[in-house]
């Protein structure tokens, strides 16, 4: 009896371990390499592929395989092989540091990756960059919006503790955060809206922008009435808005990521007697997906969310012919990164033919990396663009999404160029 | 009494550092009474909820000194039963802000009901297939064996709702009580408040009435003379995880209607807390997790209000190592009341 009850004791920890050592590596899938040789290469996307953001994460997998398929698997004569990464844990819901780490170190190892598409959070790029820039690997990552990663204007040492060469490797094609921030100032200012209480969630890129926002409205004579850090676990934010309630801003502003409760803050809010139309709401790209509307439900109506970029009604005609091929090929709905995905993809693929021309075969990560920020005046579905020499986009162009019937909708596009 | 008397330089320097505490917040109070009173009562709010999740942690520990890391997670598991309830399927499904108030009311209590018995046996469940076996080995292989159950738990919420966090039907109203917004209390608060006080008295007859709780008490004390008088300690420390397990259903269905958004990993943060409050109220002490819940409630929402958000935290963890200092066993001891004594 007591042998039986040791080997069901075994079983249960057995099942215990298999759990968490598949929650913690769900969907890491190395190996697979294979075919290393003469004229193939790999890129890779790294994207949190788990938590809230997933909807939005596996549009962007699916558009970059769309990319890849268009050319028939081919970026001139090469073959290029394309995998998946997730930088997310089951155990946190979103990205996780550590796992960004693994991902980026066996990446670097792997001799056969020339690109990497990705990260999708800026805290995430703060820890790879540096990884891969000894590596010497490209990056062009379809969403880090953060400044301090490309520009200085965040931590003073940023951003060239990022690249421990010298030689940068990073670029993006989203518009940065500098432009961001000054976007909710201008939006604020339209809306004459006088005062603002800010909040962030304490992370790289939630910080980092509120940091930019904050800049933007003392500069633009908008009163900013507070400043706090929340706590993306904790339980409920009413204490928090019962006190800004007591402040009575005209708006609040939210630096963060949906995983970090940001449904809760609405809902919070709203219960602490701060409508959308008495107090507005202003969040950033961070908070842009429509699952913030199914968790918030009614908080979330009538608030705005500014976008480093365009959405989707608002693409180039290039742009308006891949929602066009994405829509006929996969059953869920675009989002608002499933395009800058796709563009990044292109770019990459485009880097990769170039240099694959010039070696005359398989090109390395140098020949590659180079073509990457050689980029200039490309036509894509974002519009015509370079990366200039920081590896930041020229575009200026932002958009304000509101929230109206349960849904985002275009509220207006500001031009920030005169602005930064 | 020999505590005061004792009384060294430590003991006096906490008197006077809560008495500062509590001067300015005197002061704020007397400055903006309405701001106040509407924070101490989220704060009580807040606290509520932890304070029965705290009283599962301090059960357990009274009765077989494990720290049930489980506990948390079973929480989550209670807030996801109720939701499946509310807005999955079945005849209250799905029942909406607009629904009668009748079947709002019925819909909610159904809700806490199963919730309650779900997680009672899914505690007794956790207690025999992994903690009974297991009762006579070292401490460590035990609480290892708690941790474990907890991702089970975790894992089991991520595949049921996903990662991300997912809405409660807002069954309750949010609207004020008091007219003005001098002073805010919502109807959710009273429920939260109109919940908790039978759950904590209910609690509080059975182990300090009932044969059964006697018993408890007993086992706590010593389980070997426990058995000798012909207590069952088999029975009666499933009961105990039982028990437990009901407090855990009904704060997790609380939580989900009281906050209106619930996660697969909500079990760790409120566990954590609970968790702090049991210490600080004296680990294995009923009436301890109960004051503790509520003043890590309080604290948070004063921090929050007077000190800063970003500080919070480190209000609640810097009070518990103040309190662990000057009183090692936590504010009211631990152990002593189901075990029926003193210190």
């Amino acid at each position: 009896m007591r042998r039986v009850r040791r080997v069901g004791m075994l079983a249960a920890m057995g099942v215990a371990l298999a759990l968490l050592i598949a929650g913690c590596g769900g969907g890491s899938g190395s190996g697979d390499s294979g075919g290393g040789g003469g004229d193939s290469v790999k890129i890779v996307s790294d994207l949190p592929l788990q938590g809230a953001n997933r909807a939005q994460t596996t549009t962007m997998v699916n558009s970059i395989k769309l990319a890849l398929e268009e050319r028939k698997g081919k970026a001139g004569d090469v073959t290029v092989e394309y995998e998946s990464l997730d930088d997310a844990t089951a155990q946190s819901g979103q990205w996780d540091e550590a796992k960004c780490a693994e991902n980026a170190q066996s990446a670097a190892q792997d001799e056969s990756i020339v690109g990497w598409i990705g990260p999708f959070n800026s805290g995430c790029a703060a820890v790879e960059i540096p990884i891969l820039n000894k590596a010497g690997l490209g990056m062009i990552s379809p969403a880090n919006t953060y400044i301090g990663l490309t520009k200085p204007g965040g931590e003073s040492d940023e951003p060239d503790k990022y690249y421990p060469t010298g030689e940068r490797n990073y670029t993006r094609v989203i518009v940065a955060d500098d432009k961001q921030g000054a976007a909710g100032a201008a939006l604020m200012e339209e809306e004459g809206l006088q005062s603002v209480y800010i909040l962030d969630d304490k992370e790289t890129y939630g910080k980092g922008l509120a940091d930019q926002f904050q800049k933007a409205a003392e500069s633009a004579g908008i009163e900013v009435i507070g400043r706090e850090g929340i706590d993306g676990s904790a339980s409920n934010y009413r204490s928090l808005m019962n006190k800004i309630a007591q402040a009575q801003p005209d708006a609040i502003y939210f630096g963060g990521i949906i995983e970090n409760n940001a449904a809760q803050i609405l809902k919070d809010k709203v219960g602490a007697g701060m409508s959308n139309e008495d107090v507005a709401f202003i969040g950033p790209d961070g908070i842009f997906v429509d699952s913030l509307i199914e968790q918030a439900g009614d908080a979330s109506e009538g608030i705005y969310v500014t976008f480093g970029g365009l959405p989707q009604s608002e693409l180039s005609d290039k742009g308006k012919e891949f929602v066009k091929n994405y829509e006929s090929k996969y059953d869920d709905s675009i989002q608002p990164y499933t395009a800058y995905a796709y563009e990044a993809a292109n770019v990459m693929l485009d880097a990769i033919e170039r240099a694959a021309e010039e070696a005359g075969g398989a090109p390395d990560r140098a020949a590659v990396l180079k073509e990457i920020k050689a980029t200039k005046d490309y036509d894509g579905v974002l519009g015509t663009w370079s990366f200039d020499e920081d590896g930041d986009t020229s575009l200026t162009e932002l958009s304000v999404q509101k929230v109206e019937g349960g849904k985002f909708k275009l509220d207006r596009v500001l031009d920030v160029k005169d602005l930064v | 009494m020999d505590s005061i008397k004792g009384s060294s330089w430590q003991s006096r320097l906490a008197v006077v550092l809560i008495a500062i505490l509590l001067v300015a917040l005197l002061i704020q109070a007397v400055a903006n009474p309405g701001q106040f009173v509407s924070q101490l009562l989220i704060g009580i709010t807040n606290g509520a909820i932890i304070a029965l999740v705290a009283l599962g942690y301090t059960l357990v520990y009274g009765i077989i000194e494990l720290i049930n890391f489980a506990h948390g997670d079973n929480f989550m598991i209670g807030s996801f039963v109720g939701l499946t309830l509310l807005a999955g399927f079945g005849i209250f499904a799905p029942i909406s802000g607009d629904s009668g108030t009748f079947i709002k009311i019925l819909g909610v209590l159904l809700a806490l009901v199963v919730a309650m018995v779900v997680c009672g046996f899914v505690n007794v469940a956790i207690e025999r297939i992994a903690y009974k076996p297991l009762r006579n080995s070292p401490r460590l292989a035990v609480l290892i064996t708690a941790i474990g159950m907890s991702f089970i738990l975790q894992n089991i919420g991520l595949v049921w709702k996903g990662p991300a966090q997912v809405p409660f039907p807002e069954l309750i109203s949010s609207a004020n009580i008091f007219p003005g917004d001098a002073i805010i209390f919502r109807w959710k608060d009273l429920f939260v408040i109109a919940a908790t006080i039978p759950l904590l008295l209910g609690l509080s007859y059975f182990i300090k009435n009932t044969k059964q709780g006697k018993a408890m008490r007993a086992v706590a004390q010593d389980k070997e003379a426990a058995a000798m008088v012909g207590i069952n300690v088999n029975r009666t420390i499933s009961i105990t995880f039982l028990l437990g397990g009901i407090l855990a259903g009904a704060s997790g269905v609380m939580f989900g209607l009281f906050n209106g958004i619930t996660v697969f990993n909500v079990g760790f943060t409120q566990g954590l807390y609970a968790f702090t409050a049991a210490v600080l109220g004296g680990i294995g002490n009923l009436t301890g997790a109960v004051v503790g819940g509520f003043l890590i409630g309080i604290i948070g929402s004063m921090a929050d209000q007077y000190i800063g958000v970003r500080w919070t935290a480190i209000v609640i963890f810097g009070v518990l190592v103040l309190v662990l200092v000057f009183r090692p066993r936590g504010l009211l001891g631990d152990r002593s009341a189901v075990q029926g004594g003193g210190e």
